[in-house]
C-alpha cells in the first residue's frame, strides 16, 4: 500500500515538474501539424485560388513602447475583422536586441520584427524575407528608408520616418521677447538661450530642459546629438557605408551645443547624471524650459499633456557648422520592418496580409498617422503632427536635410555607453573633454573591431 | 548514511525504515533528476557545443572550431574583467565573512532580542539583486551628489559601492550559517577552556574557530562563487561604467565583472555570440577549479570531533 502511495506521489511530482516544460513537450507535435497543414494549403492554393481560411498568425515584436497601446488596439481590430490572431509584444525600452534574440530562438518566434540599422541588418539578414515582390512593398512610395541586401533584396522596409531637432515652446519664447525666426544659427541660439537663462528667476523658466544622462534620456545625446558631428564629417568625406574609423573632425561643434545645453538648463550640470527622459519631458510641457531636444514622436505626448500647435515648433540643432543657417531637421528612420523568413509559410502570409492591411486600411493608416506621422505609403493619411510640417517647410525652402549618420554606428549600445560615460565625466565630475573625443573616435574603432574583428 | 551504526534501538529502527526506501530510490530521485537534466545538464552541454559555433539564435548554429576561444583570450576587456572580479572576490570574501562571523558571535552571546536582530540582518537576502542594485545606486548617488560627484564618476566608487551592497545583502545569510556552527560548539569544551584559564581571545581562536571550521568552509565557498558569478547587482549598480579609453585604442568598462562582460559580448553582434559562449565555458572552468581548490584547502583545517 505504502509503496503504491510512494509511487503515485513520485509520479505526481514528475508530472508536476514537467508541467513547466509542457509547452516544449507539446511543440514538436504542433510543429508537425502545422507542417502538414502547410503542405495542404500549398496544394490547395496551387490548384485553386481559394480565400484560404486564416490558419497563420502574426507575432509582432514592437520596438516603440510609446506606440504599444495603439498597436494592441489595432491588432484587436484586425483579429475581430479577419479572425487572424495578431500578437503584439513590446520590448522594454533599450532591450530590443536581447528580447529579439530570445524570442527568435523560440518555436513561436516573431513573424514581424524591427531591424533598423546596418548593424541590425548584419545580425539578422539571414532571417529577413526579401519583401520586393510583396503587395506591401508595392504600396511604398519611396525606397529611401529601406535597408537592402547586396543584390538589391529589400530586407527591411522603413515604415515611418522621423525628424528630430530642438523642440521650442513658442509661447515662452515670446514671453522672453523673442520669435522663432530670431534663431538662425548657433550664435543666435546661444545668445537667446543665455539671455533667457540669465533672467531665469524673473521669467520663471530656463532655456533648456535637463540633459539627463540616465539611460532613459541619454540616447538623445549619445545617439541623436552625436549625429551632428558624424553627419558633417561623413558629408565631407563622402561616406556611404559604415567606416572602420572616424576622425572626429567636428567634435568641437558637439562641445559647443553640449556646453550650451548643460550650462543653461533647469538643473546644474552635476545633477544631470540621474535625470530621466520623463523628467525632461515633464519640465517641457510644464513650461519650465523653452527648448527640448527630441523628435517628432514626442508630438503625441506633448499634446496629450496640454500643449497646443500654437506652442510647438521644431528647429534644427544649430551647433556652429559652416552654412548651417541652411540646415533642415535631422530626418531619417530606424524604424524598419523585417519579416521572419524562417517562419512557417502561412505565418509569413498572415504577416504580409496584416502589414498590407495596416498601410492601406482606414484604421491602419489612421493609427499610423497619429502615432508615427507621415508614412511612406500611397494610402498615407495626412498627419496633424506640427513637427512634420516644420520639417517639410524647411525642406521646401531648399534647406539641406541632415540625414541620420548615426545609423552607421558599430555596436551601437556599447559605443553609446562609452560616449555617455565620457559625457558624465566631463559634465558632472570635472573631467576632460578629451575623454569624449576618445569615446567618439577610439570607441568607434574599438567597437568596429569588436563587431568585425 | 556514512556512519556505521552501533546496534542500539534507534539505529535498528532506522535500518528497518531505510531498507525499503533504499530499494526504490530511483523513484524518489526521478523528479529532481529530470528537472536537473532539463534545466541544467542539457543547457550546459548545449552551451559547450555553442562555444564552438557561430550563431545568431541558439537553435541555428554553424560549427567554427576553436576560433571563438582564440578571440576570447585576446580580448583585453575579458582580461580586465577577470582581474577586477578576482580583486572583488578577495575583498568580498574578507569583508563578508569577518563581519558575518562577528555579528553571529555577538548574536549568540544571549543578548536580549537577538532573534529579532537575526531576522532583521537576514532580510536583505530576500530582495532580488536587480532591485537592490537600483536602490543602492540611488542611495549612493544621493549621498555623492552632496559632494558634487556621482557613483560612476570613478571606478573606485563603483568597486566600494558594490562591496557595500554585497556585504549588506550577504552578511545576514552567512551569519545564519555561522550561528548554526557556533551553537554546535559544545558548552563542555568552552567550560573546560575557561577552567584551564583561557581568556576570551584564546577561547575564540583556539576553541571556537577551529570548531566552526566547517561553517567557514561553506561560507567562503559561497562568497567566492557568489562574487565570481555576480551579475544582477553589477548590471544594476554601475552597468560597468565608467568606460576607460586606453592609448592603444582599447575600450574597457572599468567596473565590469566577468558575467556582465560575457553578457555584453553576447549582444555585440552575430559574430560575437560564439565568443561570449566560449568566454562562458572558460568562466565555468575557472569558477569550478577555484572553488575546488578552496574546498580542499579549508577542509584540511577542519577538526574532527
Amino acid at each position: 500500500m505504502k509503496k503504491k502511495l510512494a509511487l503515485l506521489l513520485a509520479a505526481a511530482m514528475t508530472v508536476a515538474s514537467l508541467a513547466g516544460c509542457g509547452e516544449a513537450k507539446t511543440q514538436p507535435e504542433a510543429q508537425t501539424q502545422t507542417k502538414e497543414t502547410t503542405t495542404e494549403t500549398k496544394t490547395e492554393t496551387a490548384t485553386e485560388e481559394t480565400t484560404s481560411e486564416a490558419t497563420g498568425s502574426v507575432y509582432y515584436l514592437n520596438f516603440k513602447p510609446e506606440a504599444d497601446e495603439a498597436w494592441q488596439k489595432l491588432a484587436a481590430d484586425y483579429t475581430a475583422k479577419t479572425g487572424v490572431e495578431v500578437k503584439i509584444v513590446t520590448a522594454a525600452s533599450g532591450t530590443y536586441s536581447e528580447t529579439l534574440t530570445a524570442e527568435m530562438g523560440k518555436s513561436s518566434a516573431p513573424t514581424l520584427f524591427q531591424c533598423g540599422n546596418e548593424e541590425g541588418l548584419e545580425t539578422w539578414k539571414d532571417y529577413c524575407l526579401d519583401l520586393s515582390n510583396t503587395d506591401f512593398y508595392k504600396e511604398m512610395t519611396t525606397d529611401d528608408f529601406n535597408l537592402k541586401g547586396e543584390n538589391g533584396e529589400v530586407y527591411c522596409a522603413g515604415y515611418c520616418y522621423e525628424a528630430f531637432g530642438i523642440i521650442t515652446n513658442k509661447t515662452l519664447l515670446k514671453k522672453a521677447g523673442y520669435e522663432v525666426t530670431d534663431i538662425k544659427d548657433f550664435a543666435s541660439l546661444k545668445k537667446i538661450a543665455e539671455d533667457i537663462q540669465s533672467r531665469k528667476d524673473e521669467l520663471g523658466f530656463a532655456a533648456f530642459t535637463s540633459a539627463g544622462l540616465d539611460g532613459s534620456s541619454s540616447w538623445r545625446f549619445s545617439g541623436h546629438l552625436a549625429n551632428m558631428p558624424l553627419f558633417y564629417e561623413f558629408r565631407d568625406d563622402k561616406v556611404t557605408s559604415q567606416p572602420a574609423e572616424i576622425k572626429g573632425t567636428y567634435l568641437d561643434l558637439y562641445k559647443n551645443i553640449w556646453d550650451l545645453y548643460i550650462n543653461n538648463a533647469t538643473c546644474a550640470p552635476n545633477e544631470i547624471t540621474a535625470k530621466t527622459g520623463d523628467e525632461s519631458e515633464a519640465e517641457f510641457f510644464n513650461g519650465k524650459a523653452v527648448f527640448y531636444q527630441n523628435g517628432t514622436w514626442e508630438y503625441a505626448n506633448l499634446t496629450k499633456n496640454g500643449m497646443t500647435d500654437d506652442d510647438l515648433c521644431m528647429i534644427p540643432i544649430y551647433c556652429g557648422a559652416e552654412g548651417e543657417e541652411k540646415a533642415a531637421l535631422c530626418c531619417g528612420t530606424e524604424n524598419c520592418w523585417a519579416v521572419n523568413a524562417k517562419a512557417s509559410e502561412e505565418d509569413i502570409k498572415a504577416t504580409l496580409d496584416f502589414m498590407y492591411w495596416v498601410v492601406t486600411s482606414d484604421e491602419g493608416t489612421q493609427m499610423m498617422a497619429q502615432e508615427f506621422g507621415p508614412i511612406p505609403f500611397k494610402a498615407a493619411k495626412e498627419s496633424s503632427n506640427v513637427f512634420f510640417t516644420n520639417a517639410n517647410d524647411l525642406i521646401a525652402k531648399g534647406n539641406y536635410v541632415v540625414t541620420w549618420a548615426f545609423n552607421y554606428t558599430p555596436n551601437v549600445d556599447a559605443w553609446r555607453e562609452g560616449v555617455v560615460s565620457a559625457l558624465q565625466q566631463y559634465s558632472a565630475a570635472g573631467g576632460d573633454w578629451s575623454n569624449v573625443e576618445k569615446a567618439f573616435v577610439n570607441g568607434w574603432a574599438a567597437q568596429y573591431q569588436a563587431v568585425n574583428g | 548514511m556514512k556512519k556505521k551504526n552501533k546496534s542500539d534501538g534507534t539505529s535498528l529502527n532506522s535500518i528497518l525504515i531505510r531498507k525499503p526506501i533504499k530499494r526504490c530510490f530511483p523513484i524518489f530521485i526521478l523528479p529532481t533528476l529530470l528537472a536537473f537534466s532539463v534545466g541544467f545538464v542539457w543547457p550546459f552541454i548545449q552551451g559547450i557545443y555553442l562555444s564552438f559555433c557561430k550563431f545568431t539564435i541558439v537553435s541555428d548554429a554553424k560549427w567554427v572550431g576553436f576560433s571563438n576561444y582564440k578571440k576570447a583570450f585576446m580580448d583585453a576587456s575579458f582580461k580586465h574583467a577577470f582581474w577586477y572580479t578576482a580583486l572583488f572576490a578577495i575583498a568580498s570574501i574578507l569583508f563578508i565573512n569577518v563581519i558575518a562571523f562577528f555579528v553571529a558571535y555577538a548574536l549568540t552571546q544571549k543578548i536580549p532580542g537577538s532573534n529579532l536582530y537575526r531576522t532583521v540582518f537576514f532580510m536583505p537576502n530576500l530582495i532580488g539583486g536587480i532591485v537592490l542594485g537600483y536602490i543602492w545606486s540611488m542611495i549612493f548617488d544621493g549621498i555623492l551628489s552632496k559632494y558634487g560627484t556621482f557613483l560612476t564618476a570613478k571606478a573606485s566608487y563603483g568597486f566600494w559601492g558594490l562591496l557595500i551592497l554585497m556585504c549588506w545583502q550577504q552578511v545576514g545569510y552567512m551569519m545564519i550559517i555561522y550561528i548554526a556552527g557556533l551553537q554546535g560548539v559544545s558548552e563542555d569544551m568552552m567550560e573546560a577552556a575557561k577552567i584551564d584559564g583561557a581568556n576570551r581571545w584564546q577561547t575564540l581562536f583556539r576553541v571556537t574557530i577551529p570548531n566552526v571550521m566547517p561553517s567557514i568552509t561553506i561560507c567562503i565557498f559561497l562568497t567566492l562563487t557568489n562574487s565570481f558569478k555576480l551579475f544582477d547587482q553589477n548590471l544594476a549598480l554601475t552597468g560597468g561604467m565608467p568606460t576607460l579609453f586606453g592609448d592603444d585604442g582599447t575600450m574597457i568598462n572599468s567596473t565590469e565583472m566577468l558575467a556582465l562582460n560575457i553578457y555584453k559580448t553576447f549582444y555585440t553582434s552575430a559574430k560575437s555570440r560564439g565568443i561570449a559562449q566560449a568566454k562562458a565555458v572558460v568562466f565555468f572552468i575557472l569558477v569550478a577549479v577555484m572553488a575546488l581548490i578552496q574546498l580542499r584547502f579549508t577542509r584540511k583545517k577542519e577538526v574532527q570531533q
